[in-house]
């Protein structure tokens, strides 16, 4: 069994995997991962948890060349704006590691994989998600 | 409450170091501070020392014990890019508060090579190349590409900061670098996070820079030929911005020290007459621009273009080679970049002064975030 990569990633039984947010019913900013207080309007006990969208646009990236020994490079690294709220940012794939091919605003949808074959020190396999161009 | 002035300040020359220690960068610092101030260690009523890589290995206590152990407070912090302004800042405070009338500042670093951040610690699995990168470089890549999105910033005006900045530090001897780098150079040198190349990400440099700061009494009392007056001292925290948890925010808190800043000087970005900022990564400079009300929002790629921001024209930004190829030893380029605006205040920044210069500000940015500044002027 895998696991999932964040805790705000959630692989429910017997359903397709989500990401979770945690949204503040006062102001409505929405959270990745689980707070007692909104930092936003400071409230306190008014976090519920909610389901974010799968789809989304890019609002920034960068392509990355240089990184850590052993990390596959190049990859785009994106920061999107989920339909409904909240912002998540992971690996853009399917989708050429050039600028001109990367435009601001492109729908993308969040699709679940295994984690790029990343194992812990256990041996257990991971669950992430990605970013793939909708065409 | 007293003005406070800057009475003595220096820097070493920024450069790799191997061979020493983190105090011992730090006591050279603060032993050319305090000859340049004409006083001694005798006379320091308490000590700041700003360090990241020892944060939790007593640095400042460590230098007095090469420079002289008088015995008096002393207080180490650690605030990220911050460091060396928060310690500056917190020296200020105290005089400010009345408590002493002679302190000392000190920022130290000895850096590792290669690449700083990633993305996600703690359990599971890496998430770096996974969740996107949380290398530095792609981060301010990232923080760039949103400037690009607003107002089509390019990535040849990125480029062009970078050129800028390593032309300034061909006349600054304690820079890392003294190497002219054209524009062709700059945007052809390795990729390692689009849009900045190589020459575009700042030097992992060893590197320290310490001021002796005085109250008004003490600065009358010992002369202020060359004193430097701080009229303003800043630090901020990032306020509440919707995409803080995957886009580490560094213009809010700009934004919002910059405006403290100017109220607290009784001044204006127009009465600014050099700016050392905070050019971890060139696409940062870019961003920094407006964020200090240098320009308004969206003219940032032109002040590169039109030369404003060069020595020589409106407003230079960075003569000391900045971040970029002065070096970038973390919990000393805050106190660093206050050395390089006094020497100019002083009028002895030699062959890179910028003329008749009255007022400047120093800005450092601590990713995570803090943002420090400091407005300084000729007594």
């Amino acid at each position: 069994m895998s696991l999932p990569v964040v805790d705000y990633l959630k692989l429910p039984e017997g359903e397709d995997p989500y990401l979770e947010g945690h949204q503040c019913k006062d102001c409505g900013s929405i959270f990745l991962g689980e707070r007692n207080v909104c930092s936003n309007c400071f409230s306190r006990d008014s976090m519920n948890a909610i389901k974010l969208s799968n789809k989304g646009k890019l609002y920034s990236y960068s392509i990355v060349f240089r990184s850590f020994p052993g990390i596959e490079v190049p990859y785009i690294s994106a920061i999107v704006d989920l339909e409904g709220g909240g912002t998540v940012k992971g690996n853009l794939i399917d989708c050429d590691p050039d600028p001109e091919k990367i435009k601001f605003d492109m729908p993308v949808e969040v699709i679940f994989d295994d984690a790029l074959g990343r194992k812990d020190s256990e041996g257990n396999s991971y669950i992430s998600y990605f970013f793939k161009p909708i065409t | 409450m007293s003005d406070v002035y800057v009475l003595g300040v220096d820097m070493i020359k920024f450069g790799r170091f191997p061979e020493r220690t983190v105090p011992d960068l730090g006591a050279e610092a603060a032993l050319l501070a305090l000859d340049d101030s004409g006083l001694t260690i005798e006379n320091m009523e308490a000590f700041y020392c700003g360090n990241l890589g020892q944060a939790n290995a007593m640095v400042g206590q460590r230098i007095l014990q090469e420079i002289g152990q008088t015995g008096i407070p002393v207080v180490n912090c650690s605030n990220a890019c911050a460091t060396g302004a928060t310690a500056f800042r917190e020296a200020w405070t105290s005089i400010k508060a009345g408590l002493y009338d002679v302190v000392l500042a000190v920022g130290v670093e000895q850096m590792g090579t290669g690449l700083l951040g990633g993305a996600g610690g703690g359990k599971g699995i890496p998430k770096e190349g996974l969740l996107g990168s949380g290398t530095m470089p792609a981060v301010f890549a990232e923080a760039g590409m949103e400037h690009s999105r607003q107002y089509g910033t390019t990535f040849e005006q990125f480029a062009k900061i970078s050129v800028k900045n390593h032309h300034h530090s061909t006349m600054n001897p304690k820079a890392r670098y003294q190497i002219e780098t054209p524009l062709d150079e700059v945007m052809n040198a390795e990729m390692i996070s689009y849009p900045n190349t190589k020459l575009m990400c700042s030097v992992n440099v060893d590197g320290a820079a310490a001021a002796v700061l005085v109250s008004e009494k003490k600065a009358k009392e010992l002369g202020m030929g060359r004193a430097v007056r701080v009229k303003a001292s800043v630090l901020t925290s990032d306020p509440y911005q919707e995409r803080d948890l995957v886009m580490p925010d560094v213009n809010s808190c700009t934004r919002k020290a910059a405006k403290e800043a100017y109220e607290m000087a009784g001044l204006g970005a127009d009465d600014i007459d050099l700016v050392e900022l905070h050019d971890c990564f060139a696409t940062a400079e870019m961003l920094h621009y407006e964020n200090l009300g240098l320009c308004e929002d969206g003219e940032a790629g032109r002040l590169i273009d039109d030369g404003e921001v060069e020595l020589g024209g409106r407003v230079p930004v960075n003569v000391s080679g900045g971040l970029l190829s002065k070096g970038h030893p973390l919990g000393a380029t805050g106190i660093a970049n206050i050395y390089e605006v006094c020497t100019h205040l002083r009028g002895e920044a030699g062959e890179r002064q910028v003329e008749n210069a009255k007022i400047g500000l120093t800005h450092v940015i601590g990713l995570g975030s803090a943002c420090g500044i400091h407005i300084l002027e000729k007594a």
